[in-house]
């Protein structure tokens, strides 16, 4: 579904991918793990396409068409979700609003007409739901004076509606008690079918233990340097990065 | 222009015997007397028309440009305006909507104008227009039935005498300002609406009218008196990119509210504002000013204005009956480079006056986009309040926004409360739009039509669905 080869990108002069390869296959949940400043962020911004990251070399292509000639809209409506780390603030702009426009841009790209008010409302209250969100949030602006993990639950809320192909989770799980955490990991897996791949940024183990990975990556300075399966998260949580940094140098 | 100059226009006899065709040749550029009189006499005015348009000519040549707006443009060349257009003749104008430019047919249908009205909008021949007069006279009878007379000013003057002497000038005076008292001595037309006492008027006025309503020269003149206890809702304008020859445009509104009056006044506005340079763009110089005159009354202003090379506007209110409120709402767009002015006056006089402002400003590329505020409280008005919303957006780093918001409170009871903000429309924001799939364009319309909903709330339902798909088509472009 997604493949990424020896990928290198910069931001400004700062050269931040040093050649990753990646490959994600449909029905895969992938976790990527790694320092801070390792380029998780930067990873996952290059997938959708974030106009500030220059791509110098490298492929990326998803479901065979070349990811880098598209457009972030059209990323999206291919199918790439992103949870943003940090997601924006936007006042005046109705959380609904927002949401109903994103699935008519993806509907439309299907050939599908627009979503009935209806049955949008009713999807939207069914998912908030499982994600126990107030529906108040629906008539908020978008994401405007929510929490941290109001945030992080509105972009699981967005995921869910959607239905993406790849969802790259950006540090979803940050910022999060128990609860909030354990209500995205219910609407993460409840995303997890045989066409679907997700792919979780993190750098704690935690998230692991309720979305149980098929594989775990360790980026560090741009490359990945381990990849193994779900035990590697658990060895990385006892004896953190500094050993296999160490072992990738020497 | 100096006065020295205007001067000796006004000593100046003209060669030619303008007088002779006076019904249908325009009258050479130039103002003096003769020329106000000629207006006068093809109009058919009484006497007290000519005589108070003659006092406001000589008012107006002792009076100065105002410079103070935070605009800039070319001197206007007043003795080189032409001050009374004849009606174009039908074989002057387009024959069809063939003959119509391209360009502005595709901004009608991109802002959802029935086909029916492009034809009027565009200046096609009227026999050739799908017509809607059989419409417009039908609601003419169901106004006379309900005693509200809604005319031409023209036709006010001559069949309503009594009222346009009345009132007219009681809320602008003739030398209020420069522009007023121009206007004031050569206007062309506008409506007039009278309401009687108790009367809700049956419907929004203008729907129908503002189309023909839209040829009425360079300076316009309303007058809406809401006599007690009576109710009307009043619409300006058209979203369709209004063209004119004449680059200047100085109307005056006047609206008049007796005790428990309510006038409601919604413009949409898209003069031409020229191209990307801003050549051949409309300099809109407004004064729109309403009475509360009687105790508990109302007079709301709401305002989406968009293109003008420049505008200088400040819809106000008096209020000078006890109880009574004023509003203003108002989004002004600025996009390439346009330069708006635009803002409000609130003069609280009587007790327990109570006044909001909502202003939104949006500029884009190069725009220069102020507002300018005054909150007044006089001595006698007790327990007077006012809430003042100003908001900025910026989209682009080329333009500006400025706020000036002027206080003079003379009464200690007075609560005031400002707030003022600015934004932008940032990269991340639309980024995160587009990664839900949503278009960058659409993405800018979406944030912009959130920040104005305030304003857009205010204004009649079918009026909003417009102003929404004007700012849209205004804003085409702006990033990117
Ligand atoms: N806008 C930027 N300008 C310059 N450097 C940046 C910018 N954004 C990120 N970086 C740098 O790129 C590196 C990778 O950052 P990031 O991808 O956010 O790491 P992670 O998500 O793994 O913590 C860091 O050293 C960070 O400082
Ligand atoms: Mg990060």
């Amino acid at each position: 579904m997604l493949e990424i080869n020896n990928l290198t990108a910069r931001i400004g002069d700062t050269e931040i991918l040093r050649g990753l390869s990646l490959s994600v296959k449909a029905g895969e949940v992938h976790a990527i793990m790694g320092p801070n400043g390792s380029g998780k962020s930067t990873l996952a911004q290059v997938i959708a396409g974030h106009q500030d990251y220059v791509v110098t070399g490298g492929t990326a292509t998803f479901n065979g068409k070349n990811l880098l000639d598209l457009e972030p809209e059209e990323r999206a409506r291919e199918g790439v979700f992103l949870g943003f780390q940090y997601p924006v603030e936007i006042p005046g702009v109705n959380n609904a609003y927002l949401l109903k426009a994103a699935v008519n841009a993806r509907r439309q790209h299907q050939g599908l007409g627009e979503i009935d008010a209806f049955e949008f409302l009713k999807l939207a209250r069914e998912k908030m739901a499982m994600l126990g969100m107030d529906t108040k949030f629906l008539n908020r602006g978008v994401n405007e004076g929510f929490s941290g993990g109001e945030k992080k639950r509105n972009e699981i809320l967005q995921m869910a509606m959607l239905e993406p192909k790849l969802a790259i989770l950006d540090e979803t799980d940050s910022g999060l008690d128990i609860d909030a955490l354990k209500a995205v990991a219910e609407g993460v897996n409840s995303l997890r079918k045989p066409d679907r791949a997700i792919v979780l940024v993190t750098h704690y183990q935690r998230l692991l233990d309720y979305i149980s990975p098929d594989f775990v990556h360790v980026l560090s300075e741009g490359r990945i340097i381990r990849s193994g399966d779900r035990t590697l998260a658990l060895e990385l949580e006892e004896k953190g990065y500094d050993w296999l940094r160490e072992a990738a140098n020497g | 222009m100096s006065a020295e100059n205007l001067e000796s226009m006004v000593n100046r006899r003209y060669a030619h015997g303008f007088i002779t065709d006076i019904a249908t040749e325009s009258l050479p550029p130039g103002l003096n007397e003769d020329i106000v009189r000629a207006i006068s006499l093809r109009k058919n005015e009484p006497e007290f028309m000519l005589e108070w348009r003659l006092q406001a000519y000589r008012q107006w040549l002792e009076m100065k440009e105002p410079t103070w707006a935070h605009v800039h443009y070319p001197p206007i060349r007043f003795n080189e305006i032409s001050y009374y257009a004849a009606p174009k003749s039908d074989k002057d104008r387009p024959k069809s909507l063939d003959e119509v430019d391209p360009k502005l047919l595709e901004t009608y249908e991109k802002l959802g104008i029935p086909l029916h009205e492009r034809a009027r909008l565009a200046g096609v021949a009227v026999d050739a227009v799908f017509d809607s007069v059989s419409v417009a006279t039908t609601f003419k009878g169901k106004l006379a039935d309900a005693g509200v007379i809604f005319c031409s000013f023209s036709e006010a003057v001559r069949e309503h005498p009594e009222l346009v002497r009345k009132y007219l000038g009681s809320v602008v005076p003739r030398r209020d300002n420069f522009y007023a008292a121009l206007n004031s001595a050569v206007f062309s037309d506008g409506s007039f609406v009278y309401i009687p006492k108790g009367v809700r008027c049956p419907m929004e006025l203008s729907t129908y009218f503002r189309i023909n309503a839209a040829n009425t020269g360079q300076f316009e003149r309303t007058l809406i008196i809401a006599d007690e206890g009576s109710h009307v809702s009043y619409l300006e304008g058209c979203t369709a990119p209004m063209r004119d020859e004449n680059q200047l445009h100085a109307a005056v509104v006047e609206l008049v509210a007796l005790e428990g009056a309510e006038i409601k006044y919604s413009t949409v506005q898209n003069w031409y504002p020229g191209d990307e340079n801003g050549v051949g763009g409309i300099y809109n110089f407004v004064t729109k000013r309403g009475d509360c005159r009687g105790a508990n009354s109302k007079i709301s202003w709401t305002q989406v204005e968009t293109g003008s090379a420049i505008t200088w506007k400040y819809p106000s209110c008096l209020l000078r009956g006890e109880n009574s409120v004023g509003e203003f709402y108002s989004v002004a767009v600025a996009n390439n480079r346009q330069q708006a002015d635009t803002g409000t006056k609130m003069i609280h006089i009587g007790a327990n006056t109570r006044s909001t402002i909502v202003s939104k400003g949006i500029s884009a590329g190069k725009a220069q986009n102020a507002y300018r505020g005054l909150v007044k409280v006089m001595p006698q008005a007790h327990g007077a309040r006012n809430h003042t919303q100003c908001d900025s957006l910026l989209i682009g780093k080329d333009c500006g926004a400025h706020t000036f918001p002027y206080m003079e409170i003379k009464n200690p009871s007075a609560k005031i409360e400002h707030e003022a903000t600015t934004s932008k429309i940032s990269a991340d924001q639309l980024f995160y739009c587009r990664q839900r799939g949503i278009a960058e364009e659409d993405a800018v319309n979406m944030i912009v039509n959130g920040f104005c909903k305030e304003v857009f709330k205010q204004l009649p339902m079918e009026f909003a669905v417009e102003a929404q798909a004007l700012l849209n088509v205004s804003l085409e472009g702006a990033v990117g």
